[in-house]
């Protein structure tokens, strides 16, 4: 095979390999993702069996911590009302308290939401927000 | 009022900075030729980095030495070529004085 | 103060407008003097933002509460190591710092530059000053730091608790070098395709800013890493975070282009491929700066929307379609001067290994944005996790130790068998013994993946061993020094080449670290009283007893109530036998006025972990604690009840006594603890990696050059005598 050809093979097989694997990463981010729901999202349409990750505020007054490293609490939408229970076990993220941001994943089961072992992410508070104010020392 | 007057005093510093330059008088010439040979000067460099980087390696057995004798060669050529060229501006830049102010 | 720091932002910003307009006119009508004034206005430029910087700095280590940033990330009491770097914990002081590192890099490189690139230079001066004057205009008429009060608060609002650790302060600054160090090879790159001078002269001048910026780069996110590790309740140090593979991508193609570039100097071959590649990186690092101060993607550090999305979002717009178009335009130009002869040579290995580096860049950029991209195409947003990373990671990262063991020793051009046998021989054989004494002692074969990454580090570690070893006796031969003697100089004449070796090492040790620590980890969370014993792996772990300090910081981050325990550890065979002291720290929440009241606002502020980790080469123990305040409850309410009403300096006392309840009949808390197998080898592989990077960075002194080349012209002069 003269030179020319043989590049050009080789320029064609590695496309091909290129686009496949590119192909299968597709494939599997979709098949594999979490949908990001909100607490009302989920408290009026939830797959049971389905997996959600959760974003919203914890909402003030509800958290407790029950037995060996369980937690409940309840989240709320960011803008609203609408709150789910969530009912969690696992590592607690320092940052976690009442009125921040939370992503947290699990399966709803009788409206609230059973979320996988430390699966809670909580947000760093005001670092760079529209909102000046941090908590004091 | 402090603002204003922080303003002026360090856009006059400023601008007395930057036209120093300009203020110089136009010494295209000798600065051209001081700079033609600071370009050469590194690719000179650059050349003999390469060939002695070749030599480690016909040293350390990683090129054949028909391989090497080639690199080699084409390579002092060049650099040959970059001599040759530097010493061609050596009369200019005799010549002239290079620019002061050379920040 | 506030007013002059004001007006240097100001005046940078005009000086910055100047040095673009300077050196595009002095380029365009080829007046010297003109791109000489544009460059002396990037001088200036960086005089006038180390001056705001030092003023705002000033303002800080004085308390200076009249600045709002000062009142908002900084107190009297605050430690003088965070009152120095609190200041990019704030939008406007992390802005200010990316603009003066920005001005002291580009005057850097425009000095060292100043006599040679003659066409060039305008044009990347040009770019730099561009991109200054985004970053000043958002500082000057967005969010400047010296925006002020007109009556100071009495007290500042101290440094978050979160940041309180030298690697999270450390950490910024060292992104932010690394991510405006790759402007300078980015602004050169784009006069290169201006001036069509697209040889290998904009490689050559900005290698040295590409290989610190990548060094810089590579040092902040290991910090990142490291400070997850020994500071986060989780005992992980990655967790493909958006904001952590933002900082990551940049990196990886800054990594393929520190080889590629390589290539184009030695054969002239990928042309297109770099200037696309350090386009692509500096676009990834101003995303990078963008993603953690926008509220595009949920991550523990982006929340909310800022007002800095829009312009940032044109900006890198424009920056990439501005240097796409330009690309496309010069095709031509960029040709390649020779082709690739063979697929099993070195310029075949580098475009692999640049290859998998996009390629995992691709990953991780396709991973992260994916809520984007599925809200985009299903209309849903949905994300992934880990696991999916790690899916692709994996296998992409195994080939990359492959190629990093290859790449070294395989001849350009095209590789004989004769040379392969003399390059692999060695190392594939050590390789395989190292295999077999893994597949015999050491249960690493429970993990496949683990297995190869273990036997690939092997071979890596033998090919940079092989190379060395070689190379002293080359210079045996050619000088007949000593060994010690030969080694020294063999690596002090060729710093690029093993400083590039003792990276590839480096790299190897800290895959070594991963694979093992990933797989053959051993977690456990175990709820303890005190007295109780559990087994974690091949360790006793017993809760000797609960600590409770107040005021007493033991931690240097201010703290005043500290809840931990005394754990004694002693490993199953009876040998080993250490203390461990994680603890939580609590710091008052702001007012009274919580609904724990007077009392329990002291526990119902912010918390953080103080983790307490045994570090050790063959494996860590890694230990945090959660306290149950539960059993305080109580006696809060009962304080409150009493004595609310009594003067500060009572109320310490009872405080005192509260906290001292917890030590004296202490309710079970909570531990995670984490065996982790040769963990710490990532850190020892991260700092091999630097050391290689500086000794490469190393600049040889002037006397030392002279009399190298010195000895070249002789030769020379001897053959042009002759020919």
């Amino acid at each position: 095979m003269n030179p020319r050809r043989k590049r050009k093979v080789r320029a064609v097989v590695l496309l091909t390999v290129a686009l496949l694997l590119a192909g299968a990463l597709v494939y599997t981010s979709f098949s594999a993702a979490t949908e990001a729901a909100t607490p009302s999202q989920l408290v009026t349409a939830a797959d049971a069996g389905r997996s959600y990750e959760l974003t919203g505020k914890v909402v003030d007054g509800s958290v407790e911590r029950r037995g060996d490293d369980g937690l409940r609490f309840a989240v709320r939408d960011r803008t609203g009302q609408t709150a789910i229970p969530v009912v969690y076990s696992g590592v607690v993220p320092d940052p976690f308290r009442e009125g921040r941001e939370v992503i947290v994943e699990g399966r709803v089961r009788g409206g609230t939401l059973m979320a996988d072992r430390d699966s809670l992410v909580t947000k760093c508070p005001s670092k760079f927000s529209e909102q000046k104010g941090s908590p004091s020392s | 009022m402090e603002y204003a007057l922080a303003l002026l005093v360090l856009a006059a510093l400023v601008a007395a900075f930057v036209t120093v330059p300009l203020r110089r008088d136009e010494v295209a010439a000798d600065a051209a030729a001081a700079d033609r040979r600071a370009e050469l000067e590194a690719a000179k460099e650059a050349k003999y980095r390469e060939i002695r980087d070749a030599e480690l390696d016909f040293r350390m057995g990683k090129v054949s030495e028909a391989d090497h004798r080639a690199t080699d060669r084409e390579l002092r050529a060049q650099a040959i070529e970059i001599l040759e060229r530097l010493d061609a501006l050596e009369p200019e830049v005799a010549a002239g004085r290079p620019s002061g102010g050379d920040r | 103060m506030a007013a002059v720091g004001s007006a240097c932002l100001f005046v940078g910003l005009l000086t910055a407008v100047y040095a673009v307009g300077a050196a595009l006119y002095g380029a365009l009508t080829a007046r010297r003097r003109w791109i000489d004034s544009s460059r002396y206005a990037m001088y200036a430029l960086a005089g006038l933002v180390v001056t705001a910087f030092g003023l705002l700095e000033v303002a800080y280590l004085t308390s200076d509460l009249s600045f709002r940033i000062v009142t908002q990330s900084s107190s009297a009491d605050t430690p003088t190591f965070y009152k120095i770097t609190g200041m990019w914990s704030t939008q406007e002081g992390s802005l200010l710092l990316w603009v003066l590192l920005l001005s002291i890099f580009s005057a850097a490189a425009l000095r060292a530059t100043r006599r040679t690139m003659r066409e060039t230079v305008p044009y990347a001066t040009a770019v730099l000053g561009g991109i200054a004057i985004f970053f000043l205009a958002l500082s000057v008429f967005a969010e400047s730091p010296f925006t002020t009060f007109a009556i100071p608060p009495a007290q500042g609002n101290g440094l978050n608790p979160l940041l309180r650790h030298p690697a999270m302060m450390i950490h910024p600054p060292m992104l932010y070098s690394g991510y405006v160090g790759f402007s300078i090879p980015f602004a050169f790159a784009i006069g290169a395709l201006i001036t069509r001078r697209t040889g290998a002269d904009w490689i050559r001048a900005t290698r040295r800013f590409a290989l610190i910026a990548w060094t810089f780069l590579g040092f902040g996110v290991m910090l990142g890493a490291l400070w997850s590790y020994s500071e986060l309740g989780w005992g992980g140090y990655w967790a493909w975070d958006p904001v952590e593979n933002a900082s990551l991508m940049p990196w990886l193609t800054g990594t393929a282009f520190l080889h590629s570039v390589m290539v184009q100097e030695k054969r002239g071959m990928l042309k297109v491929w770099n200037v696309s590649l350090i386009v692509t990186t500096f676009v990834l690092a101003l995303l990078g700066t963008f993603l953690v101060r926008s509220g595009i993607l949920s991550s523990i550090h982006a929340f909310g929307a800022s007002t800095l999305g829009a312009p940032f979002l044109a900006f890198i717009a424009t920056v990439l379609v501005g240097s796409v178009v330009l690309v496309l335009v010069r095709l031509p130009d960029l040709r390649s001067e020779a082709r690739l002869d063979s697929l099993v040579s070195r310029e075949s290995v580098f475009v692999l290994n640049n290859l998998v580096l996009v390629g995992v860049c691709f990953v991780i950029f396709w991973g992260t944005f994916f809520p984007l991209i599925s809200e985009a195409v299903t209309g849903t947003e949905s994300s992934v996790g880990p696991p999916w990373f790690n899916q692709y990671v994996t296998p992409l990262a195994l080939v990359l130790v492959l190629l990093a063991g290859i790449g070294p020793v395989i001849a350009w051009r095209r590789a004989t068998l004769a040379n392969l046998r003399r390059a692999f021989l060695v190392p594939v054989a050590l390789a395989a013994a190292t295999l077999l004494a893994l597949l015999v002692l050491t249960p690493a074969a429970e993990s496949v993946p683990s297995l190869i990454m273990f036997t690939l580090t092997g071979f890596v570690l033998a090919v940079v061993g092989q190379e060395l070893w070689r190379g002293v006796g080359a210079r045996r031969a050619m000088a007949g020094e000593s060994p010690p003697v030969a080694l020294g100089r063999l690596v002090a004449r060729n710093r690029r080449r093993y400083g590039g070796y003792v990276v590839h090492a480096g790299i190897a040790l800290l895959f070594l670290g991963v694979a093992a620590s990933s797989a053959f980890v051993d977690q456990r969370d175990v709820r303890l009283r005190p007295g109780q014993t559990t087994e974690v792996g091949a360790y006793e772990v017993t809760y000797r007893e609960p600590t409770a300090r107040f005021l007493d910081d033991r931690s240097g981050t201010g703290a005043p109530i500290t809840f931990g325990a005394v754990i004694d550890v002693q490993h199953l065979n009876g040998g080993e036998r250490f203390t461990l002291d994680p603890a939580r720290n609590y710091y008052a929440a702001g007012d009274g006025s919580g609904p724990m009241g007077t009392f329990g606002r002291f526990f119902q502020g912010e918390s953080t972990t103080e983790v307490d980790v045994r570090w050790g080469v063959r494996r860590d123990f890694w230990m945090a604690v959660q306290p149950d305040l539960r059993a305080l409850i109580a006696p809060i309410k009962e304080a409150n009840r009493r004595f609310a009403d009594l003067p500060g300096d009572a109320q310490t006392l009872v405080l005192a006594a509260i906290v001292d309840g917890y030590r004296r009949d202490p309710p079970p808390a909570t531990f995670r603890t984490l065996v982790s197998p040769m963990i710490a080898w990532i850190w020892i592989g991260g700092g091999v990696m630097l050391l290689g990077a500086l000794l490469a960075l190393w600049p040889t002194t002037g006397a030392r050059e002279r009399r190298v080349t010195s000895v070249y012209a002789a030769r020379l002069g001897r053959e042009l005598s002759r020919a």
